[in-house]
């Protein structure tokens, strides 16, 4: 089976929809069209190009070629974690955490699933390398991100009740033990619910496309099975690098709170 | 009740923080020095250097024994500082209040702030003010530390409350031979309580005379 080709008008009808809803929320004044303009022209555009990357790739399979883009993909979504920090860390630190995190997550569950599960030939297989990457790094970012963001939030709101613990002779470690477990949760409940939500409300879009592009329905099942197990243990791994990163880079060796290492963003 | 004859010592020396200091001072268990200061001259700051909440620079020692020479935690729960505002992190009261002591003792000093003691099962949120304020006290004092800083406690409280935690601080630092370190802007408080007054300015202390008369 075939899929069948979207034309440019095909295109055309469905961005027009957002066209749409641009003019609607101008007329409105709800203050989003150029946003949502905007978004979708950059969205057209990165789109494009990496289609026809990836086109040239899977012809080239250069293994230099793929650890690039690779390298880019990871070195893009830790900076992306960084960026949705409301309370974001000083130097070098704070872009370091989320491009270590999301190397846990993403990176070295991907080189697993290729090596061990997928053993193409080569194991690289672009194919297959390039969208489990990028799949699991867009996944497991938002439960990384949320997490961090959570935890700087929270050790800055509650900064009293951190330090008034540590006035009664407590380790850091127990002074936050409370906010880390509201911070892993915060980062995991997403999956959580995506994992609950899947086949009953929503459809994932990776076997979606697959049942698309002709795979049969059962077959698309196993890949997306797998894919809902990486993601969400690569989110877990993640989220637990993270926060052991950042709560002991707030600390410092005599157990002080060091909120001078955090700024604000708006 | 018995009067162990031990006796904490409690010293500071070229201490400094931020732009303040260098300080020194050192004080002896049971004794209870007052210190006042115009506001933003950095009291609460010293009491923080001193249960080493921030860094500082010069030599804090407890009976001899040098504060960068023990873990942080072991200095901090030896060295007991009291905010002005206390926090809460659990819903009830008894849950901040574990600790080696015997239910006995503990019973014994909620009494002694004018709890009953099912103030225990009590939730964090129904407390008052100067509830708040005496518990804090009580969840310090059971941990038996050997030296307390207070800042600013019982300012804002009514004479009765106020009262009841003047007493048991005292009989507490009586019986443990605890020096106290009682950051205070309250003239009348501290003719009351303080064996000596120093007064901190951003470079110095100045020890100040006390009006003997009012005292006990």
């Amino acid at each position: 089976m075939q899929v069948t080709a979207l034309s440019v008008y095909d295109l055309s009808i469905a961005s027009g929809l957002v066209l749409l809803l641009a003019f609607l929320s101008f007329r409105m004044e709800l203050g989003l069209a150029r946003q949502m303009v905007f978004s979708a022209a950059r969205m057209t555009v990165q789109l494009l190009l990496i289609g026809v990357v990836l086109q040239s790739l899977f012809a080239s399979r250069s293994f230099l070629l793929i650890s690039l883009i690779s390298l880019i993909m990871l070195i893009a979504a830790g900076r992306e974690v960084r960026a949705r920090l409301k309370r974001k860390i000083r130097g070098v630190f704070g872009f370091g955490v989320g491009v270590g995190a999301m190397f846990i997550s993403s990176f070295s569950i991907t080189l697993l699933a290729l090596l061990v599960i997928l053993q193409q030939d080569p194991w690289y297989e672009p194919r297959y390398a390039i969208p489990f990457l990028g799949m699991l790094l867009g996944n497991t970012m938002t439960g990384v991100a949320l997490a961090s963001d959570r935890m700087t939030s929270l050790f800055y709101e509650q900064r009293e009740i951190i330090e008034q613990r540590l006035m009664l002779g407590e380790t850091w470690r127990e002074a936050v033990s409370d906010l880390r477990r509201d911070c892993m949760r915060t980062g995991m409940i997403p999956m959580i619910n995506a994992m609950a939500a899947a086949g009953l409300v929503s459809l994932p879009g990776m076997m979606t496309g697959q049942i698309l592009g002709g795979t049969p329905p059962v077959e698309a099942v196993k890949y997306q099975l797998l894919i809902m197990f990486l993601i969400t243990a690569g989110s877990g791994f993640g989220i637990i690098c993270s926060i052991r990163l950042i709560e002991r880079h707030l600390f410092d060796d005599r157990h002080r709170l060091r909120l001078d290492k955090l700024y604000f963003e708006d | 009740m018995s009067f162990p004859d031990q006796k904490s010592h409690f010293s500071v020396s070229e201490l400094i923080f931020g732009d303040n200091g260098p300080y020194t001072l050192s004080c002896s268990g049971p004794e209870i020095v007052g210190m006042s200061g115009i506001s933003g001259i950095g009291k609460t700051l010293f009491l923080r250097a001193l249960a080493d909440l921030d860094s500082h620079r010069g030599q804090i020692t407890l009976d001899g024994q040098n504060c960068s020479d023990v873990s942080a935690p072991v200095w901090r729960s030896r060295v007991a500082l009291i905010p002005a505002e206390s926090r809460w992190w659990y819903h009830d009261v008894k849950s901040h209040m574990t600790s080696a002591c015997s239910s006995d003792e503990l019973v014994m000093l909620l009494e002694s702030l004018g709890f009953e003691d099912d103030v225990l099962n009590w939730q964090v949120r129904r407390l008052s003010t100067g509830e708040k304020q005496r518990l804090s006290v009580a969840r310090v004092l059971i941990r038996k530390p050997s030296v307390l800083l207070l800042d600013e406690l019982g300012s804002s409280l009514d004479k009765e409350n106020c009262d009841l935690l003047e007493t048991a601080v005292k009989n507490f630092q009586r019986r443990y031979g605890s020096p106290v370190l009682w950051v205070s802007h309250d003239q009348e408080q501290i003719d009351r309580i303080c064996d000596r007054l120093v007064i901190i300015y951003r470079d110095r202390l100045e020890e100040q005379q006390l009006f003997e008369e009012d005292k006990a």
